[in-house]
C-alpha cells in the first residue's frame, strides 16, 4: 500500500475499489460520498466548514483522521494472524512477599489447567498474562512472547490481543441470524475467504452441539448450549489471539474434549481455571496457585490419564441420567 | 495535579471503572477528588464516598449540561488545588451525543459499553472520537467475537487513542488504566486552555425560557429542518 499521505489524493472511486474497508471511513464519520471522481483530499476540503463544525472537526482534524484511520486498518489488515510460538512466565512474588522461584514455558497447542483455592490468585494469573505484564503488577511477574521482552504497544493494541475469552455467562446479544453474525465478524477481521470460514464454523459449532442450527437462526433464539458451541468454532477459526482463557464450562452442555481439541488444532493455547477433574486432566500441566503464588507445576501423570477414563466413564453415565431425566424417563434402571 | 476528565453515555459504567481504577491506587496513598456532573439526579456521590474517595456533584437543571460544565470546570480545579488532592477526576454523562468536556493538554477518556450496539461508535460524537483513552465495559456479558466486532469499530472512529477493556464489577483491567491515570497531564490551572471541541450555539427564545411553540415564537439563533 503506498503510504496513507498519498492515499489522500487517489479519487474516492480508486481508493474504495483498492481499499473496500475504506468506506467505513466515511460512514464512521457520516461523510456522504456523493463524487466518487472526486480525489479525498479535494472531497475533505470541499465540505462546508457548517457542516464540520456540527460534527466538532475541521478540514485539518479530518484530513489527519484519515491518514490515521487508512494507516490503522492497512496494521489491522497485515496483523491478519498474530502468531506466537510460545509464552514464558518468569516468577514474581506472592502475597508474603515471598520469591515465586517458577518458570513455566507454554508452547502453542497445550492445554494448561489453573487450579488452586478461591482467593488464591488464578484470575491474577491469568490478568498478568493478557496484560502481558513486565514486573509491573503487584505479582512483579514478568510475561515474555517467544523468549523476549513484546513491544509494549501491543498491550493497548487491537491488533495484538494476546487473549480471547471464552466464559460460562456470556451470552450473544446481537440482533441477527448466525450466518450475518459470523460474516460480520470476519469482515471485521477484514479476511477474504469469508464464505469458507462461515460454512467451517457451522459445521463444527453443530459438531459440538446436541442440536443443529443454521445460517439463518437468530443468534440471541440459540440455546446456551449452540451458543456456547459457536463461540468456540468462531474463536477457533476467526480470532486472532493465540491464547484462549476458558472460566469453567463444565456445564456448558457441549461436547468438551471436542471443544478443548478444537482450539488446540488451531495453533491455540488453551488455558482454563477449573475444578474440575475432567477437565483438569484433559490438559498436559496443571500450575497450582496458592497464595498468590505459583505453587508447582505438575505434568499430567499416564497414571492419571488413565483415571481419566475412569472419570470420562463416570461423566457419561451422569449423562444418560441427565438425558433421561429431560424425556421424562423414571432414572431407577440406566445402564 | 493530574487531572483527567471522563465521559460517556449513561450508565456506561464510568462510575464502576472510577471506583476499581482508584481501588487499584490505594496502596500509594494519593489524595483523590472527583466532581460529577449530571443533570436532574446522581447518587454517585454515596458511591464515591462509600470507598472513601471525596466528591462535589454539579447538576445543571435546566441549564444546557455542557455549558454549566465549561463554566464551572475551573472553579472546580481550584476546589481540587486548595483541598491539595494528587488526582482529581470529573465525570459527565453523556450529555448530548455531539459535545464533550474534552479539554485540550487534559487527559480525555470516554467509557463505552459493548451492549449498546455497534452502531453506537458512529453516532456518538467528540465525546468518543477525540478522547486519549477509550475504556469498554460489560465484556463480560457479551461473546468474544462481539467484543472484537465493538472494538474495530471504535478503532475506526478513534483511530489514535488508547482502547482499554475494562470490567466495572471485578476490576479486569483496571489496573491498566490506573497505570495511565497516574502518567495522566499534570495540570495547574485551566485559564486560557481550550475545548477540544465548540460547545453547541444556543440563545434562541428557547433557551431564555419560552414555552409557546410557533414561527413567532422562534427568536434568535434558529436553525430549520429541511423537509419536502
Ligand atoms: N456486567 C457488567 N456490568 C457493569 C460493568 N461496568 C459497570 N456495570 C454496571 O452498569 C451499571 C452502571 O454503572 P455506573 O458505573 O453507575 O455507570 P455510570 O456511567 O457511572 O452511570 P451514570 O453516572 O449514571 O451515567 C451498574 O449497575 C454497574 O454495576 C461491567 O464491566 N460489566
Ligand atoms: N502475588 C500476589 N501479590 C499480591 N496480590 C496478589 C497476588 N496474587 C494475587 N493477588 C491478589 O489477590 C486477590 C485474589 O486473587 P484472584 O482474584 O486472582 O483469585 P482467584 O484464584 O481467581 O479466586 P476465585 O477462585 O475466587 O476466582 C486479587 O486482588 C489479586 O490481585
Ligand atoms: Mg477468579
Ligand atoms: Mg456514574
Ligand atoms: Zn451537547
Ligand atoms: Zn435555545
Amino acid at each position: 500500500m503506498k503510504d496513507s499521505v498519498s492515499l489522500e489524493n487517489l479519487t474516492i472511486e480508486d481508493l474504495l475499489s483498492i481499499y473496500p474497508y475504506s468506506v467505513e471511513f466515511f460512514d464512521i464519520n457520516g461523510l456522504p460520498i456523493d463524487d466518487v471522481n472526486n480525489t479525498v483530499k479535494d472531497y475533505i476540503t470541499s465540505l462546508p466548514y457548517v457542516f464540520l463544525e456540527d460534527m466538532g472537526l475541521n478540514q485539518e482534524d479530518l484530513l489527519k483522521r484519515f491518514r490515521a484511520f487508512m494507516s490503522r486498518m492497512k496494521d489491522i489488515r497485515e496483523e491478519r494472524t498474530f502468531s506466537i510460538r510460545d509464552i514464558t512466565i518468569l516468577g514474581g512474588r506472592d502475597k508474603n512477599e515471598k520469591l515465586e522461584e517458577i518458570e513455566v514455558k507454554i508452547n502453542i497447542g497445550e492445554i494448561i489447567c489453573i487450579v488452586g483455592p478461591t482467593g488464591s490468585g488464578k484470575s491474577r494469573l491469568l490478568a498478568d498474562i493478557e496484560w502481558m505484564t513486565q514486573r509491573d503488577t503487584p505479582t512483579k511477574r514478568q510475561i515474555l512472547i517467544d523468549g523476549s521482552v513484546p513491544p509494549r504497544n501491543w498491550r493497548f493494541s487491537v491488533e495484538h490481543k494476546l487473549v480471547a475469552q471464552l466464559s460460562q455467562n456470556i451470552n450473544f446479544v446481537m440482533d441477527i441470524c448466525v450466518g450475518d453474525f459470523i460474516r460480520l465478524h470476519a469482515q471485521s477481521r477484514m479476511i477474504d475467504d469469508i464464505e469458507d470460514k462461515t460454512r467451517q464454523i457451522i459445521f463444527h459449532a453443530n459438531e459440538l452441539s446436541g442440536e443443529r442450527f443454521d445460517l439463518n437462526t437468530p443468534l440471541t433464539s440459540l440455546s446456551g448450549g449452540q451458543s456456547r458451541a459457536l463461540m468456540v468454532a468462531d474463536t477457533a477459526f476467526l480470532s486472532t489471539s493465540p491464547i484462549v482463557l476458558i472460566d469453567e464450562i463444565e456445564n456448558a452442555g457441549i461436547h468438551r474434549k471436542k471443544a478443548l481439541e478444537l482450539l488446540v488444532g488451531q495453533n491455540k493455547i488453551v488455558l482454563i481455571a477449573t475444578h474440575d477433574p475432567l477437565l483438569a486432566l484433559m490438559g498436559n500441566k496443571r500450575i497450582v496457585i496458592k497464595n498468590g503464588g505459583i505453587q508447582k507445576v505438575i505434568e499430567t501423570t499416564p497414571n492419571e490419564k488413565e483415571g481419566l477414563l475412569r472419570l470420562t466413564e463416570i461423566d457419561n453415565a451422569l449423562l444418560k441420567y441427565r438425558e433421561a431425566l429431560r424425556n421424562g424417563q423414571l432414572l431407577d434402571d440406566i445402564k | 495535579m493530574k487531572f483527567i476528565t471522563f465521559s460517556g453515555p449513561p450508565s456506561s459504567g464510568k462510575t464502576s471503572v472510577i471506583l476499581k481504577a482508584m481501588e487499584e491506587l490505594k496502596d500509594k496513598y494519593f489524595k483523590i477528588g472527583v466532581l460529577k456532573f449530571d443533570c436532574l439526579v446522581t447518587d454517585d456521590d454515596k458511591l464515591y464516598d462509600a470507598q472513601n474517595i471525596d466528591s462535589r456533584v454539579g447538576l445543571s437543571g435546566s441549564m444546557c449540561p455542557d455549558h454549566f460544565f465549561v463554566s464551572n470546570i475551573d472553579d472546580c480545579l481550584n476546589w481540587g488545588i486548595r483541598h491539595f488532592y494528587d488526582i482529581l477526576i470529573s465525570e459527565s454523562a453523556g450529555l448530548c451525543n455531539r459535545c464533550s468536556p474534552h479539554i485540550k493538554g487534559c487527559t480525555a477518556v470516554c467509557v463505552i459499553d459493548n451492549l449498546m450496539g455497534i452502531n453506537t461508535p458512529k453516532k456518538i460524537g467528540p465525546m468518543l472520537k477525540m478522547a486519549d483513552i477509550v475504556v469498554i465495559t460489560k465484556g463480560d456479558i457479551v461473546s468474544q467475537a462481539e467484543r472484537e466486532i465493538f472494538a474495530l469499530k471504535i478503532r475506526q472512529a478513534n483511530p489514535d487513542g488508547i482502547i482499554l477493556h475494562v470490567n466495572g464489577i471485578t476490576g479486569q483491567g483496571a489496573g491498566e488504566l490506573a497505570v495511565l491515570i497516574e502518567n495522566a497531564t499534570q495540570v495547574e490551572t485551566l485559564k486560557g486552555k481550550e475545548l477540544r471541541i465548540s460547545m453547541p450555539s444556543a440563545l434562541c427564545s428557547y433557551c431564555l425560557g419560552e414555552t409557546q411553540i410557533g414561527m413567532d415564537k422562534q427568536k434568535g439563533n434558529v436553525r430549520k429542518m429541511e423537509l419536502d
